[in-house]
């Protein structure tokens, strides 16, 4: 009876609130803050994109969401329970590849297979194992050493083993890590099929922003453990929200005279000799005038659309990208 | 947690290393029986020393498997410590190099549980060994050496045990030492908590089981009451104990008597504290830890 009222209660959780729910996540390695007051919510049904450079603090966030890493603070509820107090029922609803879908390589892809399902709570007959080595694409190969394996069919016996127990939520940590061109196509059909057929809610993180571009509906940008931007792919590449890079001789002469003006308001960040708007597509052209009759020396206008120029905008990435680039 | 255990001793088993241990045993076993087969008189001339001049020494009698295990272990104990630490050590810190802890600790099981299974299935492996070493080291010799009563060399002295006598002492004897080496099993299993590769875990155990059989045979008296009595590694061979017996008024060895099983079971006692103390701490860290790997 209570745990009837227990699932009862998970279901009327999970349609009234978000099916990830992280608050105020933090953790701190010694000095380092490698996630800092870190807030998100996942929708069920979404394909969440988690974009970050290495070291934002991505695998850190994802590896809270699993119980590897114990936060400093904040707290996280998956199907509207508790990670803390309801670990075991949370996570046996949960399938993951972590970075590199590292296996046992002295046991064959059946036996990783079965082993981890077992570890999942499941015995699978040996027809349900074979099936699902078969949806990845490793038919004929279920007894051969994991050791003989490419990394493309790793990370494939990975998607499977994180797969075998049928889990509601599939997180999924630079799943495209290492792969060729086609397995990089092929992770991306996965992950669209896991949404579109299975209806799974799946967590994304990538430092490859095109791909989380075409897969994601709702996408979390964080930078340095700090959340940048969160929202919806559609609202982020909005062109009522154009990020427009303007380069100037003098940041801090420029940044003064905008704040005595009506362009204040759009101006979000100052980094360097860099000055960031953030506007609707049309008044570019007005802004550019502006600055003139402001008397700024404009070195170069730039308007950025893509999700990659947003990202790149946001993030200190762009410091990186221009040491190249320049 | 039957489960757990079923899936870690697959792992166990199915990892080609395990069996360098089986068959660096069998390796050594098997030259020792070759060599006390084509010249055990030799040895035991040496292990008899002066008493050869005061006493008839009947060598053929000696020389049987009964006392060949007994070389044997008296030997090869001291350096199975190396073996076991070569599968514990890997148990938690060998996952992590491979990249597999991340996995197993993100499925829904609790830390414990792994933990428990984890080392029980070490306590397997070793008795394995033990029932390996017991296998190739006793059963073999009797059947190269036949059986014959056992002369054992104590303080200068010889005791005789009957040959009727002897089979229950190596079974309690190898019993013991599958205790003893549980403890550095548990001791390599801690270690491997705070590492994300096998090597620092396995020569860390070695040398603190080297550095503590180094204090516990050295003869200072100050060290005699202080260390030595807590060590692990000082009764790690009171084994031996069980081929002490009681003696007769007239100095034949009661046949069913152990001298001083008082000493066995505080030893046991101590070992199986030091094993709880290690696994607890393991558990502990291991519940603790930020898994990164």
């Amino acid at each position: 009876m209570n745990e009837q009222r227990e699932l009862l209660s998970v279901v009327f959780c999970s349609q009234q609130m978000s099916l990830v729910t992280v608050s105020h996540l933090s953790k701190k390695f010694r000095s380092h803050n490698a996630v800092d007051d870190l807030s998100f919510s996942v929708e069920e049904g979404d394909v969440y994109g988690f974009l970050g450079q290495n070291g934002a603090g991505k695998s850190t966030t994802i590896r809270m969401l699993l119980t590897l890493v114990r936060p400093t603070s904040g707290h996280i509820d998956i199907f509207g329970l508790n990670l803390n107090k309801e670990r075991k029922k949370i996570l046996s609803q949960i399938g993951a590849v972590i970075e590199k879908p590292d296996l046992y390589k002295y046991l064959s892809a059946y036996e990783n297979l079965s082993l981890f399902a077992r570890m999942s709570g499941f015995i699978n007959s040996k027809k349900e194992l074979n099936a699902q080595l078969e949806m990845v694409g490793l038919a004929g190969r279920e007894t051969d050493l994991v050791k003989t394996f490419s990394q493309g069919m790793k990370q494939r016996l990975g998607i499977a083993v994180a797969l075998i127990h049928n889990p509601r939520l599939i997180i999924l940590d630079e799943p495209t890590n290492g792969l060729d061109p086609q397995g990089i196509a092929d992770m991306r059909n996965l992950i669209l099929h896991l949404s579109r057929h299975l209806h799974k809610t799946v967590i994304v993180s990538s430092h490859l922003l095109n791909e989380i571009e075409q897969i994601s509906n709702r996408m979390l940008i964080i930078d340095e453990g700090k959340k940048i931007v969160e929202g919806t792919v559609e609202s982020l590449t909005d062109p009522a929200r154009t990020l427009v890079e303007v380069t100037v001789d003098n940041p801090i002469a420029a940044t003064s005279r905008i704040e005595s003006s009506s362009w204040f308001c759009y101006l979000i960040k100052t980094e360097n000799n860099h000055l960031i708007f953030q506007l609707p597509k049309h008044l570019i052209p007005e802004l550019n005038r502006s600055l003139v009759q402001l008397e700024i020396n404009v070195l170069s206008l730039q308007a950025k659309n893509s999700l990659e120029a947003q990202f790149l905008s946001l993030t200190r990435s762009k410091q990186n990208v221009a040491a190249f680039t320049d | 947690m039957w489960q757990l255990l079923q899936i870690e001793l697959l792992k166990i088993f199915r990892k080609p290393r395990t069996y360098i241990s089986f068959g660096a045993i069998a390796a050594m076993v098997i030259i020792i029986q070759i060599a006390l087969k084509f010249d055990g008189q030799s040895y035991i001339e040496f292990l008899t020393g002066s008493l050869k001049d005061s006493l008839e020494i009947p060598y053929t009698n000696i020389l049987n498997g009964y006392f060949v295990c007994f070389i044997i272990l008296n030997l090869l104990l001291i350096h199975i410590p190396l073996l076991i630490a070569l599968v514990a050590g890997d148990s938690i810190a060998g996952e992590a190099n491979m990249g597999t802890l991340r996995l197993i600790a993100s499925k829904p099981v609790s830390r414990t549980g792994l933990m428990l299974a984890k080392f029980m299935a070490t306590i397997i492996y070793t008795a394995l060994l033990l029932i390996w070493l017991a296998f190739i080291s006793l059963l073999i010799s009797i059947l190269i050496f036949g059986t014959n009563d056992i002369l054992i060399a104590r303080n200068d002295a010889l005791e005789i045990i009957q040959r009727n006598d002897v089979l229950w002492r190596y079974m309690a004897a190898f019993a013991f030492a599958t205790l003893a080496l549980t403890t550095v099993a548990a001791l390599a299993f801690l270690l491997s908590v705070f590492a994300d590769n096998s090597v620092g875990p396995i020569v860390s155990t070695i040398s603190i089981v080297i550095v503590f059989t180094i204090l516990s045979e050295m003869q200072i008296p100050l060290y005699d009451r202080t260390i030595k009595p807590f060590l692990f590694t000082s009764h790690m061979l009171a084994w031996k104990g069980f081929f002490y017996s009681k003696v007769d008024s007239g100095g034949s060895s009661l046949p069913g008597t152990i001298e001083n099983i008082r000493a066995i079971g505080k030893s046991s006692l101590i070992l199986v504290l030091y094993i709880i103390g290690f696994v607890s701490a393991a558990i502990y860290a291991f519940n603790k830890k930020d898994i990164l790997s």
